[in-house]
């Protein structure tokens, strides 16, 4: 039913934005406001075409609903203000089965049968990392909306960028200060034994060393695990902190468990929410997750004193104060990461009308183009907040939210800097040739 | 006769997708690039499972440790293509020693199983040296490395037409390797032992050793695969040793046809294209890919081309 | 934690694996056993049980319990009847053919979770449990109700296993199992045996799945692993035993759960699944198999 649904959505609102369309067309002649001048220069009205890499089946599916819907609505809020250099943007969709083998072939079906200009909205690292060999080869850009530290560590190619969400190594860089400063600094690591949860134990080690804090345990946990109980035992009893971070359909098990185990006399708790995107905070035995603290990228819950720009976001996408569908309570988003979606198409929006862009030959001045950015303000293209990108490693830097739960609800306590998740580059990726 | 027919039918097979690089669609050449790789690892599949009879639900190992073998080597030691492909070879038919060595003491389902956890091990080795493999992320493989030397010139594998002309190469390779074998006398005592294993060693053969020569050598051919997809495509990730690509090959073989040459390849087209296309007209297509299983084994239970075999061509190999 | 609590917990969290387990090798056990049919799908059997489990559950309001209840009895029933549906409509006309069910099965795996993704979608949701304890050891905190799965699973075995020794029905599947063309010359109706028993296999994983969700959740990619694991119960056990599924559940719960304390856990898992597959090298028929296949 929602997948059908969902589909409805899609094509009705595909017809109306092409007969919207038709009717800005007519009407940006009659229009010659100054902000339509740049409109009015555009040669061709022939659409620029997005290919959308999409977890719509396979273990990424719960992010890939959102991420689709966050894209159509970006998509036609974009057109509804006149498109991209005076012409429409049309996404097209290809489902990747989150799966790394199929990414790639998704890579090359847009590249050479729909004949996309770009390739957007990668969430899964392993998908990211199976994709970009293809769209470096066939020279195609590649905007990923990802967190992950892969296209930062220079190891992907000229094509891949980062620019609307920033990445797990600055992510983790900034909440640690105040972990330690609140929380206590005899802290346990709990992650998934692969790569996602690597970079989080590798990237939290130095950074809560420098603030005088010390990692006393880490306890990996493999990825096919369906129950945890068994492992906190590995938990020493003077941990101050357990910073915990899982993914996948047992995550909730996992804090469950963990609740059942500690009870409420247990140390505190510090997780990211990537292991409660799209599940009700009020889920039947989080209860004891009452008083914890998250890493949200942007808030789930709406907060009192958000700006306009914020409460726009948040009603264009359809989620409503507790971060759920407006259409269905139970549906819950996975609003902590799915803005990246907005901010990342804003971004290409801007870069391609700095670099005037026409068609795939201008490829690399998009490319170019987005290199040169640096600062980007807070407002209605940047809604989680202000951003600084990094052009040389191809990915942005911004604030991050820790929240706590009160009530069942995440509030913010606090937000970092941009200057707290700041790191040395470790790459140049303007020095590489296209 | 039916030899010069056989031989014949797979010439133009291979002339036929020699030809297809120049008539492809840009998108559609690229694909058979990757279903043709893929299809060797079927191949090598087949080889234990439709020729020998060995139910494995392992190969994913033999796949991945071809993958690793080339990938790790070029990624951390700087290997040069042929060296690392060497690497992956090596690494397949060593585990496909070790591996058969254990595991063909068990038959039937009990192989099955045994492969299966065993190759569950080797996926849980690659998370964990997630420090050298990136584990489940993986690795990219750089482009400038991916570059094949030749006597008098080097080809880039990142080159649409090299990739393609190399997938085909291995395919040629693992195809004249299957008929050779099936025709030899040794492919006839790994049929005979499927068919009557007890009758086989009664007539003095040493079943374990035949058998432990097919899964090596299957896991040579995979391994052959899995090599070459690490420098033909630039990725080398966990997912791989998964058990989905354990069952993958299964899958591919059963459409195709076990037991028959080209059966691996066509199953793996085809499994490829129903998804392609199903996709392009809906969202649920999985849903139509396990409808199009279940009718495909309901009209032909051998599978494509053991079904051509059975009705049309007998002479099929 | 001192090592006897440790050992306690990790014993006491083997069982409930084990016991969850068991229930679903036992219903791939019967199929396999009786039909010879390798059912692939019989993970989405389970996965299907835990999704209907959710939604029984959330049509009633109330006490947990009596959604939970609800759940119990009807998610089973309808499961059997899909697995029922699909028997006759796709297995029994490929004459159990072991490939080819391999493939139909592997089609019927598509299917179901691409239905669970259209309409129950992609999160993973849970079951409230039927009560909410959480028993309090000087040690460490338990979940009551996982204590009262343990339970639950071995009443259920204990039922199947009166039904398999000691009714008519239980006697004419034994002997269909033994002999099809001697039973079949007997009388018995070999088809409508075959049907019933995949219908009551993918019953007992569906069970299985409800005695879980309020545990685990209900995600549509649930099945895979579960059903990974009930194969190498089933076989470890050896083919047809009872007895031998019972044993080698509790073995494989408790040695995952055992290494797991004295090693890093993926280093653990690796250690236990090469022990467990050194067990059948060494032993091909399983633990309590007579006949080598």
């Amino acid at each position: 039913m929602r997948e059908d649904r969902n589909s409805n959505i899609l094509s009705s609102s595909g017809l109306t934005r092409r007969t919207a369309l038709k009717g800005l067309g007519a009407a940006a002649g009659l229009m010659a406001a100054p902000g339509f001048v740049r409109y009015a220069q555009a040669q061709s009205s022939e659409p620029i075409r997005i290919g959308f890499q999409c977890h719509r089946t396979g273990i990424g599916a719960a992010y890939g609903r959102w991420y689709e819907r966050v894209t159509t609505a970006t998509a036609k809020l974009i057109n509804d203000e006149g498109g991209i250099n005076g012409r429409p943007l049309e996404i097209v969709i290809e489902d990747d089965g989150t799966d790394p083998a199929r990414g790639s072939e998704v890579v090359q079906k847009f590249a050479n049968q729909h004949k996309v200009d770009l390739v957007y909205g990668t969430l899964f690292s392993h998908v990211v990392v199976g994709s970009a060999p293809m769209a470096g080869e066939l020279k195609i850009p590649y905007y990923v909306v990802s967190e992950g530290y892969h296209v930062a560590s220079g190891k992907m190619n000229r094509y891949c960028v980062q620019p609307g969400i920033t990445d797990v190594k600055a992510q983790v860089r900034s909440v640690a200060p105040w972990i330690a400063d609140n929380l206590g600094k005899k802290v346990t690591l709990v992650y998934p034994d692969y790569a996602f949860g690597h970079d989080h134990r590798d990237f939290f080690e130095p950074a809560i060393q420098a603030q005088g804090g010390e990692v006393i345990a880490k306890v990996p946990i493999p990825p096919t695990e369906t129950s945890f109980t068994r492992y906190f035992p590995q938990i020493p009893r003077d941990t101050d902190v357990i910073y915990h971070v899982m993914v996948g359909p047992a995550v909730l098990t996992f804090v469950k468990e963990m609740g059942e185990f500690f009870g409420s006399g247990g140390p505190q708790l510090f997780g990211f929410i990537d292991s409660l995107e799209a599940v009700d905070i009020n889920s039947p035995g989080l209860e004891f997750l009452e008083g914890s603290h998250f890493w949200e990228g942007m808030p789930r819950y709406a907060q009192p004193d958000q700006p306009d720009y914020m409460t726009f976001y948040r009603e264009t996408v359809g989620i409503d104060e507790n971060g759920a569908s407006r259409n269905d309570p139970q549906d819950v988003s996975t609003a902590a990461h799915m803005f990246g979606c907005w901010e990342t198409l804003y971004v290409i929006k801007a870069a391609m009308e700095t670099a005037d862009y026409q068609g795939p030959d201008d490829r690399t001045k998009l490319i170019e183009a987005t290199e040169a950015m640096t600062e980007m303000e807070a407002g209605r293209e940047h809604p989680q907040g202000p951003k600084v990108f990094n052009g040389k490693i191809h990915q942005v830097f911004g604030e991050q939210n820790i929240s706590q739960v009160k009530d069942g609800k995440l509030e913010v306590v606090h937000r970092t800097s941009i200057d707290d998740g700041l790191y040395e580059p470790e790459a140049d990726y303007t020095t590489m040739s296209f | 006769m039916r030899d010069a027919r056989s031989l014949w039918l797979h010439a133009a097979v291979i002339l036929l997708l020699f030809a297809l690089n120049f008539l492809l669609p840009e998108y559609h050449r690229g694909i058979f690039s990757r279903v043709m790789v893929l299809a060797v690892f079927a191949m090598g599949y087949n080889l234990a499972f439709g020729y020998t009879g060995l139910l494995s639900l392992g190969h994913a190992m033999f796949f991945a440790a071809g993958l690793y073998g080339t990938g790790l080597t070029i990624y951390h030691l700087g290997w040069s293509v042929w060296p690392a492909l060497g690497a992956g070879l090596l690494a397949g038919t060593l585990l496909a020693l070790v591996i058969g060595f254990l595991a063909l003491r068990t038959t039937g389902v009990a192989f099955m199983i045994v492969t299966l956890m065993f190759a569950q091990v080797f996926y849980l080795t690659t998370l964990y040296f997630t420090t050298y493999t990136r584990g489940e992320e993986g690795l990219v493989l750089p482009q400038a490395m991916r570059t094949l030397a030749l006597p008098g010139a080097s080809f880039s594998l990142t080159d649409p037409t090299t990739r393609y002309m190399a997938a085909l190469a291995l395919l040629t390779i693992a195809l004249g390797l299957t008929l050779f074998l099936v025709r030899s006398p040794y492919g006839r005592a790994l049929i005979a032992i499927r068919e009557n294993e007890e009758r086989m060693r009664m007539l003095g053969y040493d079943v374990f050793a035949n058998k432990l020569g097919s899964v090596v050598i299957s896991g040579l051919i995979c391994a052959a695969a899995g090599a070459a997809y690490a420098v033909l495509f630039g990725y080398v990730g966990s997912g791989f040793a998964s058990i989905q690509y354990s069952i993958l090959p299964l899958l591919w073989v059963l459409l195709g046809g076990a037991a028959t040459t080209l059966g691996p390849f066509v199953g793996t087209l085809f499994m490829f294209y129903i998804i392609d296309t199903a996709s392009d007209y809906t969202t649920a297509y999985l849903l139509v890919v396990g409808l199009a299983l279940i009718l495909l084994i309901l009209y032909f239970p051998k599978g494509i081309a053991g079904t051509v075999r059975e009705r049309w061509l007998p002479w099929l190999p | 934690m001192a090592f006897g609590p440790y050992l306690l917990l990790a014993t006491l969290e083997g069982l409930v694996t084990a016991a969850v387990l068991a229930l679903m090798a036992l219903g791939l056990s019967l199929v396999f056993g009786v039909m010879r049919v390798v059912n692939v799908a019989h993970g989405e059997f389970y996965m299907l049980g835990a999704v209907l489990a959710w939604w029984f559950a959330s049509l009633v309001s109330g006490h947990p319990a009596i959604g939970f209840l609800l759940a119990l009895i009807l998610s089973p029933l309808v499961v059997a009847a899909v697995a029922f549906i699909a028997e006759r409509l796709v297995l029994s006309r490929l004459n159990y053919e072991p490939e080819a069910t391999i493939v139909a099965t592997i089609g019927l795996l598509y299917i179901l979770q691409q239905l669970a993704l259209t309409f129950y979608g992609p999160e993973a949701r849970p079951v409230q449990a039927p009560f909410d304890m959480r028993i309090s050891l000087p040690w460490f905190g338990y979940s009551a109700y996982k204590l009262a799965v343990i339970a639950a699973s071995a009443l259920m075995m204990l039922a199947t296993w009166v039904l398999l020794t000691r009714t008519k029905i239980g006697l004419v599947m034994r002997a269909t199992q033994f002999d099809r063309e001697t039973a079949q010359a007997f009388g018995i109706p070999v088809d409508r045996v075959y049907a019933g028993v995949f219908a009551l296999g993918a019953a007992l994983a569906a069970v299985a799945a409800v005695l879980i969700v309020p545990i685990q959740q209900a995600h549509y990619l649930m099945g895979l692993d579960p059903l990974l694991l009930s194969f190498i119960v089933v076989i470890i056990g050896g083919l047809g035993s009872l007895r031998g599924t019972v044993v080698a559940a509790i073995l494989i719960g408790l040695s995952d759960g055992i290494i797991s304390m004295f090693f890093s856990p993926t280093l653990a898992k690796m250690l236990a699944t090469l022990l467990v597959a050194l067990v059948l090298v060494f032993r091909p028929q399983g633990l309590f198999g007579t006949v080598a296949r």
